[in-house]
C-alpha cells in the first residue's frame, strides 16, 4: 500500500507553510501527525498532489499558561498532552481525553490540531473542545482570526477552517479549580474509535448543579453539546432521577451511523450510559 | 522518478543516506534498501505495531511515516539491540520468559517495550499491558511478554532478572 506521487514540503515556519498553501491551493494537504492522511492516502481515498508536513514547525508545538487561559500549539501530540503538568494541574479532563485514544505510537505522533481540524465524527477532541468551550486560532496570510468551538465542527469532516488557513493554537479558559470532570469512552478495543463517548464538565454547589457542559462524540456527522440536558441540569439536584433524565435527553440529539460497532439503537443507548457515567465520575471527582 | 531526494539519518548508530520518493515509507526503506528485515509488515494500516521502530526517542510504526519525515533522524531497530554478541535485556527476557511463540511480533513488541523501559524503569504489570497496546500477539496471551518485559526490567534495574 503506496500512496500516488506527490511533492513534498517541510516548511519550518507558518508564514513559509501559508505561502506553500497559496500557490498550491486545493492540490496541497497539510500533513499533522499523519495518522489519518497517510492511511487514506495509501488507500488511494486521498491523493493530494502536493503534501506540506508541518512537523519541522517548532513554533506550533507546546503547552501554556497565560492568565487564565490554556494555549496549546496545535502539533502538540497527544503523549505530550498526557504528560503535560500544566493540564495535569488545570485541565485533567484533556489528559483523560488523551489516555484513550489509539495507542502509544499513534499517541507520539498524532497532534490535538490535527485531530480537531480533520474533524472525523469518531475523533475525540472535537467533543472535548466543545464541552471546554475552547477556541482555535487561524491563521491566514496577514489575518489572524479566532473561532469557538461552538459552531467550528459543520458537518463531517467539514469546519469553519478556509482552505488557505493553518489552524496554530488552541485555547481553552481554564474550568473552574473545584469542577468534577470526566471523558467516559465506550471503545471495543484499543486503537478503535468510539462507539460512544460523552465529555462532561460539572459545577456542583453541595448536590444542586451550578454548571454543566455535555458533548458526545461519534453519535452524529460532528461532535454534539447536548444542550438540552444541560438546561434541564442546572440548578437541579444531581439526582440518580436527574442523572437518567438529562442522559435520555443527550441520547434525543443522536444521530449514529450503523456500522460494525453497532446499531443505531445501540449506539444511542451507548451515547446515554456515557453521559450517565460521565456525570456520575465528574460528580464524584468535584469539590463542593 | 524526478523529485526524488536524498535523505539521511542515523540507523543503530550508523550514518545512513538513501535516496527515495517521498512517497515511499520508512519500513520499505528500512527492509528494502537498509536490509534490515527486523521491522516487520503485518497490517501495513497502523494497527498491529510489527513495523515499530525508534525515531527520535519515540516509538512509531514505520508503515505510517514517510522516509523523507527522517530526514536528521535517530533511528533504532531491533538489528541495534544486541551489543557485540551479547543479547539485550529485552531479548534475554523474551527467550528465558517464552515471549514469543511464531515471532512475528517480537521485533517490534520488543522496540516497543525498549522505549516503554526508557521512560518507565519500574513499571507495574497494568502499565506494561497499558503502554504495549499498540502491538498486536496472536500467540502468546500476552502474560508471557509482560513477563518478559518485566524480566528485563529487572535486569536493567541491576536486580536478580
Amino acid at each position: 500500500m503506496i500512496p500516488r506521487p506527490f511533492e513534498y514540503h517541510a516548511p519550518t515556519s507558518v508564514e513559509a507553510a501559508l505561502a506553500l498553501l497559496a500557490t498550491h491551493g486545493s492540490e496541497a494537504k497539510l500533513l499533522a501527525g499523519g495518522h489519518s492522511l497517510l492511511p487514506m492516502m495509501k488507500l488511494r481515498f486521498a491523493a493530494p498532489a502536493h503534501l506540506i508536513d508541518l512537523n519541522r514547525i517548532d513554533t506550533l508545538k507546546g503547552i501554556r499558561l497565560e492568565g487564565n487561559t490554556i494555549h496549546i500549539g496545535a502539533m502538540t501530540c497527544e503523549n505530550d498532552l498526557i504528560w503535560s503538568p500544566v493540564l495535569a494541574d488545570h485541565c485533567p479532563l484533556l489528559v483523560e481525553t488523551a489516555c484513550l485514544i489509539s495507542d502509544p505510537q499513534v499517541r507520539y505522533r498524532g497532534t490535538i490540531g490535527g485531530d480537531i481540524s480533520h474533524a472525523d465524527p469518531g475523533n475525540d477532541h472535537p467533543a472535548v473542545m466543545l464541552c471546554l468551550g475552547a477556541s482555535f486560532v487561524l491563521q491566514g496570510r496577514g489575518a489572524e482570526r479566532v473561532v469557538a468551538a461552538d459552531g467550528f465542527f459543520q458537518g463531517m469532516y467539514t469546519t469553519a477552517m478556509e482552505s488557505e488557513e493553518i489552524l496554530t493554537e488552541i485555547r481553552i479558559p481554564i474550568p473552574p479549580k473545584k469542577s468534577g470532570y470526566c471523558y467516559a469512552k465506550l471503545k471495543r478495543k484499543t486503537g478503535d474509535f468510539a462507539t460512544a463517548a460523552a465529555a462532561v464538565l460539572l459545577e456542583l454547589e453541595g448536590d444542586t448543579v451550578a454548571d454543566v457542559s455535555i458533548a458526545l462524540t461519534n453519535v452524529g456527522p460532528t461532535a454534539l453539546q447536548a444542550t438540552d440536558a444541560e438546561s434541564y441540569l442546572r440548578k437541579r439536584p444531581l439526582t440518580d432521577g436527574a442523572i437518567v433524565e438529562a442522559a435520555r435527553l443527550a441520547m434525543q440529539i443522536c444521530d449514529p451511523v450503523e456500522d460494525l460497532r453497532g446499531s443505531v439503537e445501540y449506539k444511542r443507548a451507548m451515547a446515554g450510559e456515557m453521559t450517565q457515567r460521565a456525570l456520575r465520575t465528574a460528580a464524584a471527582r468535584a469539590g463542593r | 522518478m524526478s523529485n526524488k531526494r536524498m535523505v539521511s539519518f542515523r540507523l543503530n548508530g550508523q550514518d545512513t543516506d538513501v535516496v527515495v520518493e517521498p512517497r515511499e515509507l520508512l519500513i520499505h526503506t528500512l527492509r528494502e534498501r537498509c536490509a534490515h528485515t527486523g521491522p516487520h509488515i503485518g497490517c501495513e494500516t497502523s494497527h498491529c505495531g510489527a513495523c515499530t521502530v525508534d525515531m527520535n526517542g519515540t516509538s512509531v510504526k514505520s508503515c505510517t511515516i514517510l522516509t523523507v519525515q527522517a530526514e536528521g533522524a535517530e533511528l533504532l531497530t531491533i538489528e541495534g539491540l544486541a551489543r557485540g554478541g551479547t543479547l539485550h535485556a529485552l531479548q534475554e527476557g523474551f527467550m528465558q520468559e517464552h515471549g514469543l511463540q511464531c515471532g512475528f511480533c517480537t521485533p517490534g513488541m520488543i522496540t516497543r517495550a525498549y522505549r516503554l523501559l526508557q521512560e518507565n524503569p519500574n513499571p507495574t504489570d497494568d502499565e506494561v499491558r497499558y503502554w504495549i497496546a499498540g502491538n498486536l500477539c496472536r500467540c502468546t496471551g500476552y502474560q508471557n511478554i509482560v513477563k518478559a518485559v518485566q524480566y528485563a526490567a529487572r535486569k536493567l534495574r541491576g536486580a536478580t532478572p
